[in-house]
């Protein structure tokens, strides 16, 4: 039994090591027919682009356009030989068509692409959560597209300084019946305002302590899962309910899953109203559970520790539309509440920011925020933060922004802080921020 | 856990909103190809257009309310070009509405059929400004390109609702032979005035000032999208004073006060004109629009040339 086992392995793998000499022999070959049917598509475009040049010009010259343009003449279908050797076994002889060979060497299907990048620097003191002098904070690349009649896709990689991490890369169906939008892949959860925005959508150069504190930080619920979300009908009113389902891992502290049942949950319900044409409110509220690594030792849950998050989030904006470009104020507020199971018992902790920018020219924003927030994993200890923000906008694409904080630290000095930041977009133009 | 498994249960449990009225729920980006969807629709369709005539339809915000209009659109129109590039797809994904999905049954986009001009020859960067790779996106500012725009709002909802084809053949006629009439009376209001030098905020005009002979001769903004710069206002006021121009067109959305220092500099006027419909109180409907800039602008050049 073992010799013939023993043999069948032999034979398979030099199979295996035969096969890729023929078709490296095979490949040369195919390599050749595919240059010249590149080099005959290159000459066929080539023909058609000066075609419609011509056509272009005789437009622009003031003539009437004509009815419909001719149907260009289809171009002959690029064809390739049966491989030698392949012939005279009952297979297709001749030349065969290719298919596909055109749209293949075309880029009008690649996805949307753009680069943000986003430089950090800090001046000043800050001894219990310093950030580097200059860095390059963040490179985030995305690529958008559609991706049949039923879908889209979104993708977010960024490139930090630690590495490379995908931010968020989703499918999302648009067309279900029942009106529900459904999101499949690794997302920012719909928790609150803050923990959905991108880095360069923030109007500071940080994040509240509030998410430091509570949201697992930069990083915020952002994880594999599976969003629905669905209109409720309510008259003018916009009001959106969405429910996600995640694998349960955020952050260094907030969700670990050490079993496939340790799931983590978030739900949302936003409401939004137009107050005026130029005035509108958004009202969230949101609530996550999952399990914490407090009671995690070695990927064992010996606690069975959870963490819930209740949150609720207001946005005033007044944007007059006839000076819709000169002038804005967005008014923001959140307020999280943790609740954290430990060995040492449940930690009650609360904090929120409040924040208010005013767009005074029309490359320029001016905005406060204030930050206050206990720690989830000691509620006892209260963190304080107010800062100042100015930003210019040299174009829809890059914008310089300074920021004064002072941080009031529960266990550490007070931190006095200028942080700048430069943020740059190339490529496809993204969706405003809203 | 159990709050959370309430609410996608109640979520879940409420029924789809229920909109069927008997009139198709035509969604248009701007209200210029509301006022044509209106014309060419008659009662047969219910209209809403998301962004007003008087702001800056390049930055106008995805509100949601514009989801809820969009999530029950039968037909959605945009201007295209990428001109709403920077607010339409978010409410597109948002609205869970396929029908008017890109390449959707309900989705026109109303610049398929139009004279396009401006569009870019070899490379093109952002050093540029915000170019339009696709040509200029304001092309709704010449009658004949409303025209074939109203052509294809007839096609459109005709494909959607066959049994009213007729309705919206008489409808297109109608408006048709009024845009006609009223093209004949602008050519003649604005006739003495071919080949006049003037400038404008935006490259906002092209078809307008090609179909009436107007020589745009310098623009405010430096590049497209740019604020004006000291700089290039000084460029403007000498082109101005060597060629003789004497007017500066402004849009309502754009401030008033380089336009107003560089016209004090020549000796000239600055006229607010409507770029859409909405854009003045006068200015209530597609032809309304230009009953409205052409009778302006021409008072404007007697004004300042005599004739």
């Amino acid at each position: 039994m073992r010799c013939i086992r023993f043999a069948c392995a032999a034979i398979v793998a030099a199979t295996l090591v035969a096969a890729p000499r023929d078709a490296a022999a095979q490949a040369a070959g195919q390599a050749q027919q595919i240059q010249q049917q590149i080099d005959q598509l290159r000459r066929e475009f080539n023909d058609r682009l000066t075609a419609l040049e011509t056509q272009l010009a005789a437009l622009q010259g003031g003539q009437p356009a004509p009815p419909a343009a001719p149907a260009p003449a289809a171009p002959p279908q690029a064809t390739v030989e049966v491989p030698p050797g392949a012939a005279g076994a009952g297979g297709p002889s001749g030349p065969l068509p290719v298919y596909g060979a055109a749209t293949a060497s075309s880029k009008i299907f690649n996805p949307d692409m753009a680069v943000i990048g986003d430089f950090l620097g800090a001046g000043g003191r800050n001894r219990v959560a310093p950030q580097p002098a200059l860095e390059m904070h963040e490179s985030e690349a995305s690529f958008q597209a559609i991706v049949d009649p039923y879908a889209r896709a979104d993708f977010f990689v960024s490139f930090g300084e630690q590495g490379v991490e995908l931010e968020e890369g989703f499918l999302t169906l648009t067309s279900l019946p029942g009106g529900f939008l459904t999101k499949v892949g690794k997302m920012r959860a719909a928790f609150g305002k803050v923990n959905t925005l991108h880095n360069h959508v923030l109007p500071w150069t940080d994040r509240p302590l509030v998410s430091r504190n509570l949201v697992a930080g930069e990083e915020g619920i952002d994880d594999a899962g599976i969003s629905v979300s669905r209109l409720i009908p309510a008259g003018t009113l916009f009001l959106e309910a969405t429910g996600e389902v995640y694998r349960g891992d955020s952050g260094e502290s907030l969700f670990r899953s050490s079993r496939r049942g340790d799931l983590a949950y978030v739900a949302h319900l936003r409401g939004y109203h137009d107050i005026t044409e130029s005035t509108n409110i958004d009202l969230g509220t949101s609530y996550s559970y999952g399990h914490n690594p407090a009671g995690i030792e070695q990927d064992v849950d010996f606690g069975r520790f959870t963490t819930n998050l209740f949150g609720v989030d207001a946005t005033l904006r007044w944007r007059p539309l006839t000076r819709a470009i000169y002038h804005q104020f967005i008014g923001r507020s959140e307020v999280i509440w943790s609740n954290r199971e430990q060995f040492d018992g449940r930690q009650r902790a609360m904090g929120y920011y409040a924040s208010g920018d005013y767009q005074f020219a029309r490359r320029w924003w001016l905005g406060g925020r204030y930050d206050r927030s206990e720690r989830a994993e000691a509620a006892s200890l209260l963190d304080r933060g107010g800062s100042a923000v100015l930003t210019y906008w040299p174009s829809e694409f890059s914008q310089v922004r300074g920021q004064y904080r002072r941080t009031n630290y529960a266990d550490g000095p007070a931190a006095n802080e200028l942080l700048f930041q430069f943020q740059f977009s190339i490529g496809a133009h993204g969706a405003h921020p809203f | 856990m159990r709050i959370f498994r309430l609410l996608l249960v109640l979520v879940l449990a409420l029924p789809v909103g229920a909109f069927a009225q008997g009139k198709l729920n035509v969604v248009t980006t701007t209200e210029d190809l509301g006022s044509l969807a209106r014309e060419v629709g008659g009662d047969k369709v219910s209209v809403t257009a998301l962004a007003k005539g008087y702001q800056d339809p390049h930055f106008v915000d995805p509100k949601p309310s514009f989801i809820l209009a969009v999530s029950r659109a039968d037909v959605l129109i945009v201007v295209g070009r990428e001109l709403e590039i920077g607010w339409l797809p978010p409410l597109l994904t948002s609205s869970r509405n396929g029908k008017i999905q890109l390449g959707g049954k309900g989705y026109l986009d109303a610049s398929t059929n139009v004279r396009i001009l401006e569009i870019p020859t070899g490379q093109i960067t952002r050093a540029m400004g915000d170019v339009h790779p696709l040509g200029n996106p304001h092309y709704w500012l010449e009658p004949g390109n409303g025209r074939r725009i109203a052509q294809a709002i007839r096609d459109k909802l005709t494909e959607v609702s066959p049994a009213n084809a007729s309705y919206f053949a008489q409808r297109y006629g109608d408006f048709d032979m009024r845009l006609s009439a009223a093209e004949k009376r602008w050519d003649a209001t604005l006739a003495p005035y071919k080949g006049t030098k003037l400038v404008t905020f935006h490259r906002s005009w092209p078809n307008f000032m090609e179909r009436w002979g107007l020589d745009v001769i310098g623009y405010v903004e430096p590049k497209p999208g740019i604020p004006p710069s000291p700089q290039h206002s000084l460029e403007v006021i000498d082109a101005m004073k060597q060629q003789g121009a004497k007017l500066i067109i402004v849009e309502p959305y754009f401030d008033l006060k380089t336009p107003q220092s560089i016209a004090a500099q020549v000796g000239g006027k600055v006229l607010v004109l409507a770029p859409s419909v909405g854009g003045t109180k006068e200015a209530t409907d597609y032809i309304q629009l230009f009953e409205y800039d052409v009778t302006q602008l021409a008072a404007a050049f007697k004004q300042l040339t005599g004739k």
